[in-house]
Order: C-alpha cells, then sequence, then structure tokens
C-alpha cells in the first residue's frame, strides 16, 4: 500500500536516479573523449591566474574527478610568485604557508570534493588562488554546491 | 545452506595447489539480449556464494558494465590501461559496493576495440584465473573483433539468448563460430509468459528446438530491470524478487549444483483473459 | 528529388534499427516513394527475416561489392509494396568482407534508382558501423529510455557529428505507464541528455514481437496504433510539420494520477 501511494506521487520511482547518473557519466565520457579541449582548458585557465600571480607552468596539474554525485575539476597550480602589490599575497598563503608544495598538492584538493561543504570551509587558498570552473554542470538544485569545482593553489613559502 | 556451501568452496579456494578459476564468456551475437545485464547478476549471485568473481566488460568503447553495477563512479582505470601497462591490475579492479568477493574490470570507453591485442587479453584473462574462482565476460555485440577478443581468453560460454527470431537466428550463428570448445550453455531471456500463452512468442521448447543447448535458466521480461538499471543495482541483490533467485539458481547451476533450472511461472490465464479469448472464440 | 540516403543506426544493439528500418521503409513505400533497404550487418542479418523475405535471398552485398553479380539481380522485391526492396547482407562473411568505398559505392548505386535510401546499421562501432555510416548523409539514432541505450547513443551521436552528417532521434519502445510511474526516463529526459533533433516516438508493442514472428511489419495492420505513428514519422522525414502523439497522462489513470498529483 505505502508502496502503491509513493507511486502514485512518484516518489519511488526510478528515473529521477537514471537521469543523474546519466548526466554525470556523460560528461566524463565526454571529457574522457575530448583531450585537446582538457588541454586547451588547462592553458585558458593558466592565463586567467597569470594574470594575479606567477604560476609554474611546468609543474601544473589539471585532473577531473568523479564523486558520487559530482564531477570535479581539481587544479593544481604552484605559484612562483605573486604580481600584485596590494592583491591577494598575504590572503593566499594563509594557514598553508609553509607547507611543501607537494604535500599541500596533494591533500588540499582531495578534500574539497568529498562533500561539497567542505569545499566551502577550506582554508585560505580557496577564495583567492583557487581556480574553479564548472564543466557543463546545469541547472541542479542542490548539485550546485557539491559541482563547484575546487582547486588549490599550493603557494610556495615566501 | 547456502552458507555452507560457500565454507566449502571458499577453503577449496585458499588451497594451496589451487586451480586456475572458470572464464566464461557471455555472448549474444544480437546486441540488447541481456547479456551486460545477465553477467551482471550472475556475476552478483556467484559472489554472494563466497567465491571470488572478476567481472570483464570487453565492449571497448560501448562500456555498460558499470552503469549496471552502479559502479560508474568508481572506475577510474581500465582494460586498456592494464594490457597497455599503464596501471596495474589492482589499480584497476574496482570493487562492487555490495560483498567484498565481486570486482569490476571496466572497459575503455574513448578507445575503439581494435586497440586490443588478441593475445595480451588472452594473458590477461589467464592472470585474472589465478586470483579469481570466476572471470566473467561481457562480450559486444556483433561478431567482430570486439567478439574475438572477448572470447579468446575464455574457455567456456554462456549464450544469452530471446524468444524472437532474430536473436535466435543471431545465436545460432554465434554457437557455429564458437565450435566445441566453449560447451555453450544457454540463458534464455525476456521471456513473456502471457505471450507464449498466446501463441504470440516463441516457447523455451521453441527456442531450444533449434538452438539444442544445455538450458541454464530462463529469465521472465520484468518492468524491475529497467528499475535496476536506473539505479545500478542488479536485481541479484534481491533474492526475495522471483527474477533476482532465478540468477541465485543460475548461479548454482554454474557452480555445479544440482538445481532445476529457474523458470517463470507460465500462470493460469488471467480473468480478463480467459473472459476475452471466450469472447474472441480464440483458445489462449 | 535528390534521393536521401539515411543510416539507421544505435550504438547498442537490440533497441529496434532493424524493425525500424522495416516499418519506416514499409511506410514510405506506402506513401508512394521508391525505397530501397540496405542490409549492412554482414554475418548476422536479420533485415530479411523482418520482412519475412528470407527464403528469397539469392545474391547479397557482398557479391554486389565483388562484382559477381549486378545489384539489381540482388535486389529483393517486397510484393506488398510498390516499390520496397531490399539488399540482404551476408551471413557466412566477416563485416571486413567490404571496404567503406565499396559500401558507399553501391548505396549511390542504389540512390540512383530510389527516393530513400534506408541502411540498417550492425550494433557496436566497429568496422560495420563505420561502412554504414559513410554511406549515408543523414542518420536516424534509435534508442529505448534506457540508462545504457542512451550511453550508447550519445557515444555514436558524437561520431556521426564529426562527420558533420544531420542526426534525428527515434526513442523506441517507451512504456508509458512506467514514465508516469517514475521508473522510466520521459522523452524529454532523453532528449535534454543527447539533445538531438526528435524525429519520433514509438511505445513499446507486443505486437511487434508477434508480427517480426510472421515476418511481417507491423504498419501492414491497419489497426495498429504504430501504423499511425511510423506515418507521422515518415512525414517528419519528408519535411511535414507533424505534431508528436503525446503519451503522457493520456489515459484515464494517467489523468487520474495526474489530477491527485495536482491535488
Amino acid at each position: 500500500m505505502i508502496e502503491f501511494l509513493k507511486r502514485l506521487f512518484g516518489q519511488s520511482g526510478s528515473s529521477a536516479t537514471a537521469k543523474e547518473r546519466l548526466r554525470l557519466v556523460l560528461m566524463t565520457d565526454h571529457l574522457e573523449l575530448a583531450p585537446e579541449m582538457i588541454e586547451k582548458l588547462k592553458a585558458d585557465l593558466v592565463d586567467v591566474i597569470s594574470r594575479h600571480v606567477e604560476v609554474d607552468r611546468d609543474r601544473i596539474e589539471v585532473n577531473f574527478e568523479r564523486q558520487d554525485t559530482a564531477l570535479a575539476l581539481l587544479a593544481n597550480i604552484p605559484i612562483i610568485s605573486v604580481n600584485r602589490p596590494n592583491g591577494n599575497g598575504s590572503h593566499a598563503n594563509g594557514s598553508n604557508g609553509s607547507a611543501p608544495v607537494e604535500a599541500v598538492a596533494e591533500t588540499a584538493p582531495v578534500q574539497p570534493v568529498v562533500e561539497g561543504e567542505a569545499a566551502l570551509e577550506a582554508p585560505a587558498p580557496k577564495k583567492k588562488a583557487a581556480a574553479g570552473a564548472t564543466p557543463p554542470v546545469r541547472k541542479r538544485r542542490r548539485r550546485k554546491k557539491n559541482a563547484a569545482a575546487s582547486a588549490a593553489a599550493a603557494p610556495t613559502p615566501t | 545452506m547456502h552458507q555452507t556451501q560457500a565454507v566449502e568452496r571458499e577453503t577449496e579456494a585458499a588451497a594451496p595447489a589451487r586451480r586456475l578459476g572458470r572464464a566464461i564468456v557471455l555472448t549474444s551475437g544480437k546486441g540488447g539480449v541481456g547479456k551486460t545485464t545477465t553477467t551482471a547478476n550472475l556475476g552478483t549471485a556467484l559472489a554472494s556464494r563466497g567465491v571470488k568473481v572478476v567481472l570483464v566488460d570487453a565492449d571497448v568503447g560501448l562500456r555498460n558494465l558499470d552503469i549496471l553495477l552502479g559502479l560508474e563512479s568508481r572506475v577510474t582505470h581500465h582494460l586498456l590501461d592494464v594490457l597497455e601497462e599503464r596501471v596495474s591490475l589492482d589499480d584497476a579492479l574496482v570493487p562492487s559496493k555490495h560483498g567484498d568477493t565481486l570486482y569490476l574490470l571496466a572497459a575503455a570507453q574513448s578507445r575503439e576495440k581494435d586497440d586490443v591485442e588478441t593475445e595480451k587479453m588472452k594473458a590477461l584473462i589467464e592472470t585474472l584465473r589465478e586470483r579469481f574462482d570466476y572471470v566473467l565476460i561481457d562480450c559486444p555485440a556483433g561478431i567482430e573483433l570486439g567478439f574475438k577478443n572477448a572470447v579468446a581468453g575464455a574457455d567456456e560460454a554462456i549464450v544469452v539468448c530471446t524468444p524472437e527470431v532474430s536473436a535466435v537466428r543471431d545465436v545460432d550463428r554465434v554457437v557455429g563460430l564458437l565450435g566445441n570448445r566453449f560447451r555453450p550453455q544457454l540463458v534464455i531471456n525476456r521471456l513473456r509468459p502471457a505471450l507464449v500463452r498466446k501463441g504470440k512468442m516463441l516457447s523455451v521448447d521453441d527456442v531450444n528446438a533449434i538452438l539444442r543447448l544445455p538450458l541454464l535458466g530462463v529469465i521472465a521480461d520484468e518492468p524491475d530491470i529497467i528499475v535496476t538499471t536506473n539505479r545500478g543495482e542488479p536485481l541479484a541483490l534481491r533474492r526475495e524478487n522471483p527474477t533476482g533467485a532465478a540468477y541465485h539458481a543460475i548461479a548454482a547451476r554454474v557452480a555445479g549444483e544440482d538445481v532445476p533450472a529457474p523458470m517463470p511461472p507460465l500462470s493460469k490465464p488471467s480473468f480478463m483473459e480467459r473472459v476475452s479469448s471466450f469472447l474472441g472464440g480464440k483458445r489462449a | 528529388m535528390t534521393p536521401r540516403k539515411i543510416v539507421v543506426t544505435s550504438g547498442k544493439g537490440g533497441v529496434g534499427k532493424t524493425t525500424t528500418t522495416a516499418n519506416l521503409g514499409a511506410t514510405l513505400a506506402k506513401r508512394g516513394k521508391r525505397v530501397i533497404l540496405i542490409d549492412a550487418d554482414i554475418g548476422l542479418r536479420n533485415l530479411d527475416l523482418v520482412l519475412g523475405l528470407e527464403k528469397r535471398i539469392v545474391f547479397d552485398l557482398v557479391e554486389v561489392a565483388e562484382g559477381r553479380c549486378q545489384l539489381r539481380q540482388a535486389l529483393i522485391k517486397d510484393k506488398r509494396f510498390d516499390s520496397l526492396s531490399i539488399l540482404p547482407a551476408a551471413q557466412t562473411r566477416e563485416k571486413d568482407a567490404i571496404t567503406t568505398e565499396q559500401f558507399s559505392e553501391i548505396v549511390d548505386l542504389a540512390a540512383a534508382q530510389a527516393d530513400y535510401v534506408l541502411i540498417d546499421c550492425p550494433a557496436g562501432i566497429e568496422h560495420g558501423f563505420r561502412n554504414a555510416v559513410a554511406g549515408a548523409s543523414e542518420a536516424i539514432v534509435v534508442t529505448t529510455p534506457e540508462v545504457s541505450a542512451i550511453r550508447d547513443a550519445d557515444r555514436v551521436v558524437g561520431k556521426i557529428a564529426q562527420e558533420r552528417k544531420p542526426i534525428r532521434l527515434i526513442v523506441n519502445r517507451l512504456r508509458p505507464e512506467m514514465v508516469r510511474s517514475g521508473d522510466m526516463l520521459s522523452v524529454d529526459d532523453v532528449c535534454e541528455v543527447l539533445s538531438v533533433e526528435l524525429l519520433g516516438v514509438v511505445p513499446d508493442d507486443e505486437e511487434v514481437i508477434d508480427t517480426t514472428n510472421r515476418g511481417e511489419p507491423i504498419v501492414l495492420n491497419d489497426a495498429s496504433r504504430l501504423k499511425t505513428i511510423y506515418d507521422k514519422i515518415a512525414r517528419r522525414l519528408e519535411g511535414e510539420m507533424v505534431p508528436f502523439t503525446s503519451f503522457d497522462g493520456t489515459s484515464l489513470f494517467g489523468r487520474l494520477l495526474d489530477a491527485l498529483k495536482v491535488g
């Protein structure tokens, strides 16, 4: 009876799940199919960030990572120096200031994507040096937060 | 009682000089008859018996086994990564969400079937047989290179057929191509008892009068299957479901147990059917 | 008019390519068009079986390619229609028995004597698929409202789009009652995911199994609702604007459901 009522009110349906899974899987399929696009995205990303800070182009890593409900773009962009005198320097260093570049690179980006909320709580790098780009995630309620790509720029100790 | 058997098999499997696992290809010729669904469910049912099972998606370029198992978000590496030695086998094996003895080796989605080297595929299946009790290979549709690579490493075959003329014809062709080496066994999928009763669908006997293969079991056409695909949860996870139970019976038969082949009930015609056949003057 | 060369494809097998090819071909022929259907599924041919012409095969596609017979000798005329014939695939050969160039040449040859050439593509994306697509100038992608079929269709759409050939979509085997209960993707869902222009929606109909058993395309049955549906698809293919049949909430129960939901 409960099952019937659920059906009656369209709650038990699996089609919503199917649609959500399809959306995500096709996004990943398309990424796998378009390595040139990713290279271009990488270049554009670096160009934008370079306007504000000098980055180590040779050691940039850009990856996509799938979670159960979202696809995240993870960018690890080591910074060589900060260009603007009044800009983001002090902020960007934040609590991770003295961490070795690689270590930050490994841990910082991964954590935030596990839960969307975590990304918002992530320490300093988020606001200033983070380069977030959302791959074609469209109009998804409550998905927004999760899908927001997180990226951490590992600041070199200055 | 399943438990005891599982334990026994486990001990057997753990014996020092353990024999190689069985490599079974699931094939059909025709697409869309349920190879992948059968692979996912048979694998799930076998694994629930406590034996180690790996499912290999050989459909390079059109993989779907990950979707049916609900593992699409956990696949990071695939078959070709392993064959081309970019990652170790352990890195590419994705553990299932349910039970710890079931693993998936996904196909590459962005590659072509002719990227697979038959010899390497054979060697990989051999390696898997050393580590798993069952290696189930989900074959792509058709009889081109993808089919040849999928069967290359297998030593047994399960052919999946629906009660439709074109599917039967294609299975017949595939059985011919397989020859005697694979001792093919048959799963008849998507039977609609009501249609068989009305004489609008080939019966199990009709199909097997043509194919003449040992019958593992018959699965009914149920909307449940679409729902479980939507969700990525094989029906075999639900033993209380008649179709789920049928997959467990097939698994038992594959494992060599002497249980009857599952068969959907050709239940009596419903009241409405009887009324309409009475009015129509036809015998149901 | 310039003859149309259309490949009917899907990626995934068993979604209804052959049934669609046969019924659409038959409908176009009934509408007075000269139609040739080519079975490109070498080794696993079935178009002949679906149309009940399997006993009349003398020559096949590969024999035409190898110059062992003329195209017109290999074409089988379907006598139930004025102007429908099929070119069967070879059953005991391999897909690579014919090159892409040879296949395209045969399609052009057929197009020279037809208004529509429909190519029944094999499942998968291997050589047989590449041949079938290369020979066509437009594509109909058939899918069912299932996750795996849609994923495969998406892959195929990507491949055909690379060749800049127009693509239209047929959603096959829709079960309206399952869509209503939320257990099947709706046509809108499918179109949104694939972003391909919709050509038609064909509901799941068990009569198709029966008519295939007999080798009679279902459009021969005047009482079948699928006849009307294929007729609309054919008209859309010819460029007419035909509204889509709605499968949602049309039954009494469906409307009751909808009413309950609103209320």
